[in-house]
């Protein structure tokens, strides 16, 4: 159990990258507190998996420094960092049975065999795997060698931290959703640091305290899942979590207004643009009203989704998209309105403050 | 459904039968018919049961070389397997030198066998021979032309450096099969070095290692051109192993009859072991 502190850490996998864009992992700053729940989001190739590995000591940083519980670890092995990590794919060591496979991280460290017995015991309880402790490994499925591979990173206690790198890839829905939530039981029973990385929005939700969002080599947000939603501070993040994403369009701010194709909208303050670059209004599906008297629309389609309603309308020739209740009537002559409060200001991308 | 029969298909598998016929079922019967008769020339021939057999399973001869023959293989098993796999393991993953140390690797198996056999009979000569030469002037007495023991050790040396190549390209594929994940996750479980080949490259490594130990105990039992070219079985008949000694008998000696009869001892041992072999390799795999 440790706090995890990286400090400007950066990577790139051939030794003579110069420019920012050769990184793999451009610069992280940040310390991950002891006992924390993290998931690192991000897209495929946004650097999640290359973090991770630095963590672990499977790659060493091209730049940084990182450090656990204030001790610099940086040129550590793997084996001396006492940290446990389960791949996206199931490593099983074939030739043991899944009792061997859970013990063999205790023994290797010498751990007496009373306390691995009674260790692997408790973790072969909890993940299931009792009845067939005494099984080869060989010949398993896909997903009960996956269940291994978890086991056997949640079997030391002793652990700094433990990493999942995608680790329910393999696993069948009703499996996925089950196993996640027992990590996360484990993690409040254990105070273990965990580090989750997914692509997957709802798994990094559910799982995580705090949700670090990565994309294309950078940490874009850390906040909690509520922080995310209501407040992205980066387009990407508004896009990449909820479902459907953000709306992002075009703007022109003049004090307390932005203006998009002529129409002006209410801004809850003044926000503060220096005027260069690219300026975008952002505002989530959830607030947006469709109402009589609302900014024109035009309205392409409705999709029922259950429980909700999906509205693909046009505002201004950008596309937009609005969530209402499966109840809510839809009136002839709607039009838009945006809530005040819920609209973000994106310069370059990037959330600016407001004035009140 | 009702069964048609038609004879004229018989024509059908005509060709292959006498394919098969030409290529192995009339050479074999030769042999057979050789082995249980006797002739005095004039193309004349008499029955003469199993009396071949007989003479060749109570002649110290035959056991001998037979003897000579396991040791061979043997010490042939014992040095190749290990080495080819020490070598596999140490060989580069990726990067230029993969190419440069599997071109160097496949060499041997590219030199034809007598070419082998020449090789080293000129590289371990006395007078000439660089390794011969070396050799006595560092102080060994080595002359593999009079010391039994100098012979074995050439052609021990000479079939090490010939095959152990294809044990470590065998074994190389497998090795470079094996994902990342399992090294990463090897050093996460802080297994040793000992453990990481015990538990991921052995296993890993085990299909590939039952076809390169079937092989080189195959070629090293059926071992002809190689010692024959460099001490033609001798000194005395200390390198005299059963091919050579069957061509002795057969072409040397011109006795038909026990060269018939020891080629099918011969080749019912080999087929024993395969089968041995074979059985123990499948039982094993069936257990895990």
């Amino acid at each position: 159990m440790a706090r995890i502190t990286l400090d400007h850490i950066r990577h790139a996998y051939s030794p003579e990258a110069e420019a920012r864009g050769d990184y793999a992992l451009k610069e992280v700053h940040h310390e991950w507190e002891d006992g924390g729940a993290y998931a690192l989001l991000g897209p495929s190739g946004c650097g999640k998996t290359t973090l991770l590995n630095i963590i672990s000591g499977l790659i060493r940083p091209s730049g940084g420094r990182i450090a656990f519980n204030g001790v610099d670890v940086t040129d550590l092995p793997t084996e001396a960092r006492n940290i446990a990590q389960v791949f996206q794919f199931p490593v099983v060591y074939d030739t043991m049975t899944v009792y061997d496979n859970l013990a063999f991280p205790l023994r290797n460290r010498h751990v007496p065999e009373v306390q691995v017995d009674k260790r692997v015991r408790e973790i072969l309880a909890m993940t299931d795997l009792e009845s067939m402790a005494k099984q080869r490994a060989r010949g398993l499925t896909a997903d009960q060698k996956q269940k291994i591979s978890l086991a056997r990173g949640l079997v030391r206690a002793d652990v700094n931290a433990i990493l999942f790198d995608e680790p329910l890839t393999v696993i069948d829905p009703h499996l996925k959703w089950m196993l996640r939530s027992q990590l996360k039981q484990l993690h409040r029973s254990s105070g273990f640091t965990m580090v989750y990385v997914t692509h997957d929005q709802t798994e990094a939700l559910t799982f995580a305290d705090k949700v670090v969002v990565m994309y294309e080599g950078e940490i874009v947000q850390i906040g909690t899942p509520t922080e995310l939603f209501e407040r992205p501070s980066h387009t990407f993040v508004g896009y990449f979590i909820g479902s459907p994403g953000m709306n992002v369009m075009p703007a022109q701010v003049q004090g307390r207004m932005a203006v998009i194709g002529g129409q002006e909208i209410a801004l809850a303050g003044a926000p503060k643009v220096a005027g260069e670059g690219r300026i975008e209004l952002g505002i989530r599906p959830e607030f947006v009203r469709l109402e009589r008297g609302g900014m024109p629309i035009a309205i392409d389609k409705v999709e029922d989704i259950g429980r909700q309603k999906i509205v693909r309308a046009r505002f201004a020739g950008h596309p937009l998209s609005i969530v209402l209740d499966e109840d809510q009537e839809i009136p002839a002559d709607a039009g838009a309105r945006f809530e005040p409060g819920a609209i973000g200001i994106y310069a370059n991308s990037w959330r600016v403050g407001m004035e009140a | 459904m009702e069964k048609t029969w038609n004879n004229k298909a018989w024509f059908m598998v005509l060709p292959v039968l006498v394919l098969v016929a030409f290529s192995a079922v009339i050479p074999l019967m030769t042999v057979v018919n050789y082995s249980v008769q006797d002739t005095f020339g004039n193309n004349e021939f008499f029955w003469n049961g199993t009396q071949w057999f007989t003479d060749l399973l109570r002649s110290q001869r035959f056991w001998d070389s037979l003897s000579r023959n396991l040791i061979f293989s043997a010490v042939i098993l014992a040095l190749e397997i290990p080495l080819g796999i020490l070598i596999a393991l140490n060989m580069p993953k990726k990067g230029a030198w993969v190419s440069v140390c599997l071109v160097l690797m496949a060499l041997p198996l590219l030199i034809p066998w007598n070419v082998v056999g020449t090789i080293w009979q000129i590289f371990g000569r006395t007078d000439i021979g660089l390794f011969g030469y070396v050799a006595n002037a560092l102080g060994f007495d080595y002359n593999y032309v009079q010391d039994p023991v100098d012979a074995w050790l050439t052609v021990i040396i000479m079939d090490v450096w010939h095959w152990t190549s294809l044990v470590v390209l065998l074994c190389y594929a497998s090795l470079v099969s094996i994902p990342d994940a399992y090294y990463q996750a090897a050093k996460i479980d802080g297994a040793s070095r000992l453990a990481v080949f015990r538990y991921i490259q052995l296993p890993k490594m085990r299909r590939v290692l039952t076809i390169a130990i079937l092989l080189r105990f195959m070629d090293s039992f059926m071992i002809y051109t190689e010692p024959f070219v460099v001490t033609g079985g001798g000194p005395g008949n200390s390198t005299t192993f059963l091919s050579i000694d069957l061509v002795k008998m057969a072409l040397g000696q011109f006795d038909l009859g026990p060269a018939a009869a020891m080629s099918i001892v011969y080749f019912l041992i080999i087929l024993l072991f395969s089968w041995v072999f074979y059985t123990v390799m499948t039982a094993t795999d069936a257990q895990n």
